[in-house]
């Protein structure tokens, strides 16, 4: 049971390209690949204890104010996650600019306190959080990675020590598809990437049809 | 910065959806036919120019002066949630046929991600109040601008579909990356020529 509420964040409810929401972050911080994976693990935070909270306190909010209160809750905790990166990653902090504050009208955290976590107890609500935290993540990281190779040809990750944490790749770093670090080319991305999981999904779709099809026949 | 350079900077240069998306959703969304798209982009800029001004008010008179500026989150999420509550009720007494026209979109403005991003980056660039109005202003017209135009690609589409996995939401987001292409003629040396910079 809690494994599913787990599990179906990450493939089958990914809520970046299956659900389709959050999608202003998605597509302005992909740039670099760290800064998707801060987003992603600012927004699992959020995530994970506003859904926490608001199951906790599902039987004191009256229905009719309820998102009024989900938003000071998730306000809060995004105001938490502003003061920890402008403390301790200044430089992560700057590169998400406006992004950051905005994680609070982002569409997956108040659609799951609405849809799951003000019907669910804490266990479950935890564990969808976790799972849709990090299907965004890693949807993020993927993303970011197909646009920094294309678009720069690098790979910029955490500085350990005195490795700078940038991986160069040899050719594309010369001549670079610069398109892809650009506005455009990160919904020209989005765009080819949501073709191609709806074609996946009606192949499979097909698939299960023509098996079905020829169980009945035989 | 004078209000002409405000105005094109967040119209064209940094429009809201097509280089900062800010505002995508409704962007994707609402965007299906001319006549929507018209009422969701006015009833942005409408929003967008008001809550300029309240947070404005509400952060350089109050927060600022008590030192809670980390509180601008919250409060700026909470003043516009109140104020579009607040648009509405003004708007069906005073103007029903103002508040039909718009009426359905406003509640979905309130999660609008260029609503609290123009509010955050007004009090990033410090703008005083006349320039904050401007900026709000620009950033919705920039949006309707946007949202009209991706309208009217799509109610042609209609006409010519897509290959089927294409269809819906992928050719929104290329015809989107598009228009972003043609959007990168307008950048900082727009304000240099027109002598604005």
């Amino acid at each position: 049971m809690n494994t599913k509420e787990l599990t179906k964040g990450i493939f089958k409810e990914n809520p970046t390209f299956v659900i389709m929401l959050g999608m202003c972050p998605t597509l302005a911080v992909t740039t670099q690949v760290i800064n998707a994976v801060s987003m992603g693990a600012g927004v699992l935070f959020v995530l994970l204890f506003s859904n926490i909270f608001i199951s906790l306190l599902k039987n004191y909010i009256p229905g009719s104010v309820r998102i009024p209160c989900y938003v000071v809750v998730i306000a809060s905790f995004v105001t938490i996650v502003e003061m920890v990166f402008h403390a301790y990653v200044p430089a992560v902090y700057n590169a998400l600019g406006v992004y950051l504050p905005l994680i609070v009208v982002n569409c997956i955290i108040l659609g799951r306190a609405e849809a799951f976590a003000s019907k669910n107890g804490v266990l479950d609500s935890a564990f969808d959080a976790i799972g849709m935290g990090i299907g965004f993540t890693l949807a993020l990281t993927f993303i970011a990675l197909i646009r920094e190779v294309l678009g720069s040809g690098t790979i910029t990750l955490m500085p350990i020590g005195s490795w700078d944490g940038v991986v160069t790749i040899p050719l594309l770093n010369k001549w670079p598809v610069r398109v892809m670090t650009l506005a455009s080319g990160a919904l020209l991305l989005m765009g080819y990437l949501k073709a191609f999981f709806n074609w996946k999904t009606m192949r499979s779709e097909k698939k299960r049809k023509s098996a079905l099809k020829e169980g009945a026949a035989a | 910065m004078n209000y002409i350079a405000i105005l094109l900077t967040y119209i064209f240069i940094n429009n809201f959806i097509l280089v900062k998306f800010l505002g995508l959703c409704p962007f994707i969304g609402v965007s299906k036919n001319s006549e929507s798209a018209i009422g969701m982009g006015l009833a942005v800029t409408f929003v967008t120019g008001v809550a300029s001004v309240v947070c404005w008010c509400v952060y350089y008179g109050l927060l600022l002066p008590l030192g809670l500026e980390y509180l601008k989150t919250i409060s700026f999420i909470l003043v516009i949630a109140a104020l579009v509550q607040l648009v509405e009720m003004v708007l069906k007494k005073m103007s029903p046929a103002l508040y039909k026209a718009l009426g359905i979109y406003l509640p979905l403005i309130t999660t609008n991600c260029a609503v609290l991003g123009i509010a955050i980056i007004n009090v990033d660039k410090s703008y005083n109040l006349m320039e904050s109005f401007t900026a709000g202003v620009a950033a919705g017209l920039g949006f309707t601008l946007a949202i009209i135009l991706m309208s009217n690609i799509r109610e042609s589409m209609e006409l010519k579909p897509a290959r089927k996995a294409f269809r819906g939401v992928p050719i929104a987001f290329i015809s989107a990356g598009l228009m972003a292409l043609s959007f990168m003629a307008f950048d900082n040396s727009l304000l240099t020529n027109l002598h604005l910079a």
